[in-house]
């Protein structure tokens, strides 16, 4: 059973096609990360699927509905929490629940039990009867997360739901969703952190220029790009005969600098005492040794050309600047 | 149907809730109409003494309509602010992601706006018992003034609410405010229309805020005429039906565009 289904979905405004031609497919039950820079096309992507912006190519269908020929079903089976945390600072983080509660139809006394419960689930009853505008962006965090979660959804989109946060607060936010994972929510979420879909999602898709260019389990995505490599610091002796030593183990990469040796290995880890052994009949002495396993990010380097995070750093600056 | 009821009466709440925590929304509401009454009152109360002017017991008695009228377009006014801090904060994005009929949301916020109306209208007409006017035509009188002030709060809502969705700025709607006053002093909400001077009079004749503002006077100063009663429903009429056209309109705009 597949809980969201899109093929060939896209978004023209004007002139500027912010999503060309999405084709994914989310499972029931698991937690999809859509990975990619600012202004890539995630955004426009779940804005589509939670019907808040009409597609002007392709189709999609959310928990078994048409985004745009059954709007009001697919609300009915969705929760968003989006990505500015839209949420009233005059209101009191219980009256914006049981305003969701109303919303998604609830009667009064379910909406108010349901309240109660979920502010104690985000550990907000302190604060529930204090003024959203007083809360910390966490704490914003948390209750959008526990808006978004009134009428139970099957499945749960989070737009960026830890963009701007500390890493404690990131850490709680994870927590929840694996939590939520667990009892059976889909979960569709985008992020442009590597680390957060590494850890959380089962499936990742990255976009760039509203294209997919990449998708699988981060496993999967890792392995496609090679086998990890062993990064050795040599502390004495000749550098060439370090690389015709490592040379006889795995395939040489190109080194980073004058005193390091790369070499990819088959076996990762297993191949490690063997190139210790190595080097040390050959009477090379090691500073340091260290397995590299490829990250998010060399598949993102790999399949878009630049660094994900470094762009992500770049604009943080050009905005803090 | 009742689901839908209960989240008009939700939003509507939430939405009275945010003028009263917000006090730059509430003040036009009140406080501004209530010193142009006093400072008119005070200053100007010899008008009532002009050869054309209507026949009043006193110029607070006149002015009542006047005080109401520029309170409930400043509620329009104010409401159509509201809707698009709403929409600028990604607030309207919770809301059209609900499983809700999307013409709740705007009958929402002016049902928030109608009620401001009807706070407006229970204002201006105490402050006018305790100052010695009389409502001439007695409870039905007053009655009359406090449904037609509620109805047209709402009706100028709809206009600030498409205004709010169409453009998504609460500044380009805080714009209008100078202009919510020319149509007012263009109107006979704050002189009687026999005592104004060409170009103005020939607007204020056609201007349906004139015949809004006869209909909420017209109950304070004399008796119940139903003629007077009329042309102010269908004015009203008119703005909700301009007003909810061109909501409907901007509705459909806002979710093509995002």
């Amino acid at each position: 059973m597949r809980a969201i289904v899109v093929e060939g979905l896209e978004r023209a405004f004007g002139e500027v096609k912010a999503v060309q031609g999405v084709d994914l497919e989310v499972g029931e039950g698991e937690i999809y990360g859509f990975l990619g820079p600012n202004g890539a096309g995630k955004t426009t992507t779940m804005r589509m699927l939670t019907t808040l912006l009409l597609p002007t190519g392709g189709r999609a269908t959310v928990a078994g509905h048409d985004v745009v020929g059954e709007p009001r079903a697919v609300r009915a089976s969705i929760g968003v929490a989006l990505q500015e945390a839209a949420l009233d600072p005059l209101m009191t983080g219980r009256e914006l629940i049981r305003l969701q509660a109303t919303l998604q139809g609830l009667p009064t006394a379910e909406g108010r039990r349901r309240a109660d419960d979920l502010l104690e689930r985000v550990d907000l009853v302190a604060a529930a009867d204090r003024r959203v505008g007083s809360y910390s962006g966490g704490m914003k965090r948390r209750l959008d997360l526990a808006a978004a979660l009134v009428h139970e959804p099957r499945v749960l989109f989070l737009d960026e739901p830890t963009t701007g946060l500390d890493p404690v607060s990131r850490k709680t936010i994870w927590e929840e969703v694996r939590e939520l994972n667990d009892e059976g929510t889909t979960v569709f979420l985008t992020t442009q952190y590597l680390e957060e879909a590494d850890q959380l999602a089962d499936n990742v898709g990255i976009i760039d220029g509203g294209r997919i260019v990449a998708e699988g389990t981060p496993e999967s995505l890792k392995a496609e790009i090679g086998n990890p490599h062993i990064q050795l610091q040599i502390a004495e002796g000749s550098i060439s005969e370090a690389e015709e030593v490592c040379g006889r183990i795995g395939k040489l990469l190109p080194p980073t600098d004058a005193r390091t040796v790369l070499v990819e290995v088959a076996n990762g880890a297993a191949d490690i005492p063997r190139t210790v052994r190595a080097l040390d009949e050959a009477g090379i002495g090691v500073e340091s040794l260290e397995l590299v396993r490829p990250t998010l990010d060399d598949v993102f380097v790999a399949k878009t050309g630049y660094h994900l995070e470094k762009e992500n750093e770049a604009e943080q600056d050009a905005v803090e600047a | 149907m009742a689901a839908n009821l209960r989240v008009v009466r939700a939003l509507g709440m939430r939405s009275i809730r945010q003028t009263f925590r917000r006090p730059q929304l509430m003040a036009p509401i009140v406080v501004f109409p209530t010193l142009l009454l006093a400072v008119q009152t005070g200053g100007a109360g010899s008008a009532v003494d002009l050869p054309g002017f209507p026949p009043v017991q006193g110029f607070l008695q006149f002015m009542l309509a006047g005080a109401m009228m520029q309170s409930l377009m400043l509620a329009g006014n104010s409401g159509g602010i509201a809707f698009a801090v709403d929409i600028e904060m990604g607030f309207t994005d919770r809301l059209f992601a609900a499983p809700i009929p999307r013409f709740t949301i705007v009958l929402g916020r002016l049902a928030g706006t109608a009620a401001l109306g009807l706070f407006s209208a229970l204002w201006f007409l105490a402050i006018g018992l305790l100052f010695g006017a009389e409502i001439h035509s007695g409870v039905a009188g007053a009655l009359i003034a406090v449904v037609l002030v509620t109805a047209t709060a709402m009706a100028v809502g709809g206009i600030g609410a498409a205004i709010a969705l169409r453009s998504g700025s609460a500044s380009v709607v805080q714009g209008l405010f100078p202009l919510v006053l020319v149509v007012l002093f263009l109107s006979s909400a704050f002189f009687p229309l026999d005592l104004m001077i060409q170009p103005a009079k020939a607007i204020a004749e056609y201007n349906p805020f004139s015949f809004i503002a006869e209909g909420v006077r017209n109950p304070i100063i004399a008796d119940i005429d139903a003629t007077d009663l009329l042309y102010a429903l269908l004015s009203i009429a008119g703005i909700v039906v301009l007003g909810l056209v061109l909501s409907a309109r901007a509705l459909r705009h806002r979710l093509k565009v995002g």
